[in-house]
């Protein structure tokens, strides 16, 4: 049986005025796939996944997400996803249990709801104790660790990682993909960009993004043998070596 | 004479209630004409480091020299003949491409002309631009320029400072095919990055963490460093399969790299035998086991949990 698709884009396009960001992007994503967006800066990543949050609206095509239209039910997705970014932080002068409450009542939980959270985040992340320190005085690893947990707290049907590890340590990296994939076991949809290219192999497939297209999109072994590469890396090279865009 | 030489430099910052230690006494020394790396993570305390030795931050105590000057006592020599690339955007916004590198020539008594030889490579890639403003440059061109900024006094000694973070991986490989043609005009180069990938384009590196220095070393010194066999091991259900290899006493670590996982043990004996034990006792299908050359990150992440 096919699985249920939580994101449909077709021939989703973004111009601003004659430049066009995104280029008539096919693909869908199922439910609970670890989906890793690739493209080198300036083949219109963060713009394509500004339309699937709900952020932008689509110059023309159709997409939808988590079930909802991203032309007419932008507010709808907003509220079914999760998002974090390389730079999304907590509130820092805020504590981590003061943080997950904050978002879980913005999401919408209730008082039980939340308190079940709080306690079973806080176990997950090996926290227990800390639940009074300050987020500011958390290092970096565990600040992304705890933003990922967050961002997933009202369980939602996908959840979109902007560059989650930049500049983590590699220990710390690897337990956050523990996180992942924990979180992918419990169905929840993972869309995720990196620089890293060991990372995209650990996707169940990957897209590649060059000028504005979608160049690539399989899962990341038949993409190696397709490019008789024997990494990622390899891969990515070559397709973004094609770009002739350059940027942001 | 060597480039950098590194002693004993310890750095915290005292806030009103908490002293975070940025550098714990490291030491090392950079060759002339070397390109080395400072390869750790975020916090790792690559920046103060920089900041120490581009005369910009006193440490607390220790002794720093660059081409030869004392940081602290010959602050005015070493600010003439280093060149710095910051982290962060640093150059006048709103000034225009060719404004910031006639502005950076006229501060060091050079022009552009006297040594476009030596920024010409790099330069002219972003050249096509030169009348537009800097804050309107894309990422990559503004990391061009910021280089071409350090390069244009011919300084002895270049600091990058995580100069490919954020920058995709095509970019970054050319970045450093530009390191590595300065490195022939015998320019010393110091560069720090949380790529661990990166050490090996480097003829010599420093492993940090934390303040302290894990290892020192060429990067296949710190790959024959890595004591034990290391195995690279991958079947259907790669999540799973972890947990049981991680489960199983006899293993020492079991770190994702990947479409594999890899494997080293407390004891080397009979190691493929008991990794098949494990994948037969969980039935997994398409199970793959040899053994390998560990790299960088794996060297890394060894020397961290000592």
């Amino acid at each position: 049986m096919q699985k249920e698709k939580v994101i449909i884009a077709k021939e989703l396009t973004k111009r601003f005025g004659a430049f066009t960001a995104v280029d008539k992007i096919t693909f869908d994503v199922q439910k609970g796939e670890i989906f890793g967006f690739l493209g080198a800066n300036g083949a219109g990543k963060t713009t394509a996944m500004r339309m699937l949050c709900g952020l932008s609206l689509p110059t023309s095509g159709s997409a939808s997400v988590a079930g909802y239209d991203v032309y007419k039910q932008n507010e709808l997705i907003k509220k079914n996803i999760g998002y974090m970014s390389q730079k999304f932080s907590l509130y820092e002068d805020l504590t981590i249990r003061e943080n997950i409450r904050f978002y879980a009542g913005i999401y919408g939980l209730t008082d039980k709801q939340i308190k079940e959270k709080t306690y079973s985040l806080i176990k997950q992340l090996n926290l227990e104790g800390q639940e009074k320190t300050l987020v500011r005085a958390l290092p970096l690893g565990w600040k992304q660790k705890l933003a990922f947990s967050i961002a997933v707290v009202h369980d939602p049907a996908i959840v979109f990682l902007d560059e989650p590890t930049s500049g983590v340590d590699p220990i710390t990296r690897r337990e956050f993909w523990s996180l992942i994939y924990e979180a992918s076991a419990r169905e929840i949809t993972i869309f995720v960009t990196t620089h890293y290219m060991d990372e995209a192999e650990y996707c169940n497939r990957v897209s590649i993004m060059v000028d504005g297209r979608m160049e690539a999109l399989d899962s990341p072994s038949n993409m190696m043998k397709d490019y008789s590469a024997k990494s990622m890396d390899g891969v990515f090279l070559q397709l973004a070596r094609k770009a002739v865009r350059t940027g942001d | 004479m060597q480039a950098v030489i590194v002693e004993n430099i310890v750095k915290s910052y005292r806030t009103k209630k908490t002293v975070v230690d940025a550098l714990k006494g490291i030491s090392f020394s950079v060759d002339k004409g070397e390109i080395f790396g400072i390869i750790g993570p975020d916090g790792a305390g690559k920046t103060s480091l920089f900041r120490i030795l581009t005369t910009l931050l006193l440490a607390d105590s220790g002794n720093a020299s660059v081409d030869g000057f004392d940081v602290v006592k010959e602050y005015k020599q070493i600010r003439n003949r280093v060149g710095y690339m910051p982290g962060r955007f640093s150059l006048y916004q709103d000034l225009t491409v060719q404004e910031n590198l006639e502005f950076f020539a006229a501060i060091f008594n050079t022009s552009i002309e006297e040594n476009y030889d030596l920024v010409k490579d790099i330069y002219q890639q972003i050249e096509p631009f030169k009348m537009r403003r800097a804050g309107q440059l894309s990422g990559g061109m503004k990391q061009k320029l910021a280089l071409s900024c350090a390069l244009i006094h011919k300084p002895s000694v270049l600091f990058l400072d995580e100069p490919t973070t954020g920058v995709d991986a095509v970019s970054r490989k050319e970045f450093w095919e530009m390191l590595h043609r300065l490195k022939l005009q015998g320019i010393s180069i110091l560069v720090s990055t949380p790529y661990m990938v990166e050490a090996s384009l480097c003829d010599r590196v420093a492993l940090i963490q934390k303040g302290e220095i894990l290892s020192v070393n060429t990067p296949k010194g710190v790959i024959s460093e890595f004591k034990k066999p290391l195995w690279a091991v991958r079947a259907n259900e790669m999540f799973r399969l972890m947990k049981a290899i991680k489960d199983d006493p006899s293993v020492e670590s079991c770190y994702p790299f990947g479409q594999y996982h890899h494997v080293a043990f407390k004891v080397q004996e009979n190691n493929k035998e008991k990794l098949e034990q494990i994948a037969q006792k969980g039935n997994y299908t398409q199970v793959e086991i040899h053994s390998i050359e560990p790299n960088i990150e794996d060297c890394f992440m060894a020397l961290m949990k000592e």
